[in-house]
């Protein structure tokens, strides 16, 4: 029994977390690419933007979520979205809007977006230095130890309240988004213009809204998931770039242009990352009596090392665009 | 008809119409400028340094042309010099370090090769097995036995290698190196990282161009996690040093003296290079690849094979990034995985080639010496300004300083890199020296 809840610690909750996390950058790359039709690099550094902003505004206001209960954090989480959608929408402006008037080739816009990455990057790390800091400046990170009401389950699931937040959140932003896509008459719009950007036009769409409107929504979610990844962990400077390829991962496996594809994707690599550094050999030492005798299991039965991590994406990736470049839900443009 | 054989020129000959010859200002007054500028770099710093840094900058032209060939030529982005250049690194170490007794001495070889025999046996049976189908089996039923085979083999195989570099890490250290000279290890570190692209280039070449430069990026941070991790093979944090060189060393000649030497080779290298790029460029191969990468659909409808043509060149582009990592890492006479950064080994030879003009060797060239003085010198001069900013801070508004601000002014040259790249694709998106495009007619 024990070893389930070892499982379930380790791979169920720890998969979720960083499925949540991949899925909510996921869906931000795939609706950029949907609509400006470039793979958007500098999106990890956004992430670090936004989680860079909460930390700031927690600092300078350490005590400012204590008297409603949450951590502060939390209650400087849309502050920060608005800035990191202020900021992306500006890049935009500053950055990438020049070159697509010039009608460039989007692999350009690419490079332009390193640039991006390479800019933002030196500047979170000359204001925050290169250290890592925790997020909960004045408050406590909660643990939660639920213990399971079984004969011999002696461990308990434990799940931390910023994990906790993060599922909620998750879920109210998924559902936000979902609303806004097939309700409103922007997200309509939006859905025009990704499907056809010349007949979204044609029809009277005014295309440098929806292109603002993405950045706002991408910026805001991409700060979401930044910050609650440096609630789960710290917040580092270089976070981004452990994070860039597992996203990308994700938003192919769902097939890029697909929101809901990215959410699928972002739990399938968060999930294939958290399986592969599991240690299988936990799972099968209840079985160890009954086991043929010739068979001596090695005590590490995991398949890839955790600081191999990163391979796991890799891996996902290649095998998509090998076998499925489309994804798992058919997205667009791949020539 | 008769009109027309008239008015026809009769000394015509079909050619490649290169440009009238024209005397060459720009290049004449770009070269001129930064020949000044490295003899003020002469002067200032004294011969010994200077002349490394004109030696890692000739390595680094090296890696630029790489990527000229890829990006200039045919359009590719490859986001992941770094890789390349570190599998050029390793192999440079692994073939020229001396022979390590402790691990060929002992029965550790034997073990190591049996377990690389099983993977290459578990190989053979996995790729049989995905097989299966021609003997009748159910398609589903050979994919499931195919997926759980592979699975079984691979922990089987991964927990044995694992056992046997653990006894060569606490036995023998390292595995050690091969004891021949650096320039075979520069060779098969070409030949690697070649290989390394083809695998890339297979995969992602057909696809939209963003797949490339995602992929490489992954697979750059992959190598490097390999590198860095496996240390029976490479030391990991260890390093391995020094790495001998092909050429006299600085204890026998001095420095000055033995770089000048290392530097003549490599600028042997960009010369053999430079001559062979040319060639190709003007010959109806280099023609080929350009219309390629200006109008694909058109090439393809002359019966270009453009899949193939684009790994030619992206593999040909990967070869000169691991050789030009082999000399890199044979001259720095250290090999430290974690040495092996994006922003320099990356982003730094990505801005020489968009700055110095993709697709123009000689352009190319310039901008990889023009932006290693720079890089070079940005450094002191980052610790110099961050110093009177700071001294600044502290006098007028009594502000004390964080402790690590040397790091920070080193971190700001990443921010000046981003903005050079960012600026560069706005408002000289051809480069210093563009790449001559011949017009017929």
């Amino acid at each position: 029994m024990n070893e389930l809840v070892f499982f379930i610690n380790n791979v169920i909750i720890a998969g979720s977390v960083t499925g949540s996390i991949y899925a909510i950058g996921a869906i931000g790359v795939t609706l950029i690419f949907s609509i400006m039709r470039f793979a958007h690099f500098a999106h990890a550094d956004m992430m670090t933007f936004g989680a860079f902003m909460v930390l700031l505004l927690t600092t300078l206001f350490p005590a400012a979520g204590a008297s409603i209960g949450v951590p502060t954090a939390l209650v400087m989480l849309p502050l920060a979205m608005l800035l990191t959608a202020t900021l992306a929408v500006g890049i935009d402006k500053a950055f990438y809007k020049p070159l697509r008037v010039h009608g460039v080739k989007p692999i350009v816009l690419v490079i332009g977006s390193l640039g991006v990455t390479l800019m933002l990057q030196g500047l979170i790390r000359l204001f925050s230095g290169t250290g890592g800091q925790s997020l909960y400046v004045d408050d406590r990170k909660e643990i939660f130890r639920l213990a399971l009401p079984f004969e011999g389950a002696r461990a308990p699931i434990v799940i931390t309240e910023p994990q906790l937040y993060l599922f909620v959140i998750t879920l109210v932003a998924v559902v936000a988004l979902h609303v806004f896509l097939n309700r409103s008459r922007l997200g309509k719009a939006m859905r025009a213009m990704s499907d056809n950007p010349e007949l979204a036009q044609a029809s009277g769409i005014n295309t440098n809204t929806i292109v603002a409107v993405t950045w706002v929504i991408a910026g805001g979610l991409a700060a979401i998931a930044g910050t609650l990844l440096s609630l789960d962990v710290t917040f580092k400077p270089d976070l981004s770039f452990f994070l860039l390829l597992p996203i990308f991962a994700a938003a192919i496996v769902g097939g890029v242009g697909h929101p809901y594809g990215a959410i699928a994707g972002g739990f399938v690599v968060g999930f294939a990352e958290t399986l592969a550094v599991f240690n299988w050999n936990v799972l099968l030492r209840p079985f160890r009596d009954s086991l043929p005798t010739w068979l001596e299991l090695p005590s590490n039965l995991a398949f890839v090392g955790t600081e191999y991590k990163i391979v796991v994406p890799f891996f996902i990736l290649v095998a998509i665009l090998v076998w499925r470049p489309t994804g798992l839900f058919k997205g667009k443009v791949i020539q | 008809m008769s009109n027309s054989t008239e008015t026809r020129d009769p000394t015509y000959t079909p050619r490649d119409a290169t440009p009238a010859r024209r005397f060459p200002v720009r290049e004449v007054v770009l070269f001129g400028a930064l020949m000044a500028a490295i003899l003020a770099v002469y002067a200032l710093m004294g011969a010994a340094y200077s002349t490394r840094m004109l030696v890692e900058a000739a390595c680094y032209a090296i890696l630029a042309l790489g990527l000229t060939i890829q990006w200039g030529y045919a359009g590719q982005f490859n986001a992941g010099v770094m890789g390349f250049v570190a599998l050029g690194g390793f192999c440079a170490m692994l073939f020229s370090v001396p022979v390590n007794n402790a691990f060929w001495g002992t029965e550790l070889p034997g073990e190591l090769g049996r377990v690389l025999l099983y993977g290459v046996a578990a190989t053979f049976l996995v790729v049989g097995a995905s097989r299966l189908d021609r003997l009748g089996v159910p398609r589903k039923l050979r994919t499931l036995i195919t997926v759980v085979l592979a699975l079984v083999l691979y922990l089987v195989i991964i927990s044995q290698l694992r056992e046997v570099t653990s006894q060569i890490q606490s036995q023998a250290g390292f595995v050690g190196g091969f004891g021949l000279p650096a320039w075979v290890g520069w060779i098969v570190g070409g030949a690697l990282a070649g290989g390394v692209g083809y695998f890339i280039g297979h995969v992602c070449l057909g696809l939209r161009s963003d797949y490339l430069a995602i992929a490489t990026l992954g697979i750059a941070e992959i190598i490097k996690a390999f590198l860095k991790n496996s240390d029976w093979l490479t030391r990991g944090t260890a390093t391995v040093s020094p790495l001998p060189w092909p050429t006299p060393g600085p204890a026998e000649l001095g420095f000055t003296l033995s770089r000048a030497i290392y530097l003549s080779i490599t600028a042997m290298v960009i010369a053999v290079i430079f001559f062979l790029l040319h060639r190709a460029y003007h010959a109806p191969w280099g023609r080929m690849i350009r219309a390629i990468r200006d109008n694909e659909v058109s090439a393809a409808a002359m019966g270009k094979d453009i899949n193939k043509r684009r790994l030619e060149i992206f593999v040909l582009g990967c070869i000169l990034m691991g050789l030009g990592g082999g000399m890199l890492g044979t001259f720095n006479s250290l090999f430290d995985p974690q040495g092996y950064l994006p922003l320099n080994h990356t982003f730094l030879v990505l801005v020489m080639v968009i700055l110095g003009g993709p697709g123009n060797n000689l352009g190319t060239i310039f901008g990889a010496v023009a932006v290693y003085i720079i890089w070079i010198m940005s450094e002191p001069l980052a610790l110099f300004v961050m110093e009177l900013i700071v001294s600044f801070g502290e006098g007028t508004f009594g502000w004390d300083a964080p402790n690590n601000m040397d790091s920070r002014a080193l971190q700001a040259r990443v921010l000046v890199i981003g903005m050079l790249i960012t600026l560069v694709l706005r408002f000289a998106p051809k480069g210093l020296l563009p790449e001559k495009i011949a017009h017929h007619g």
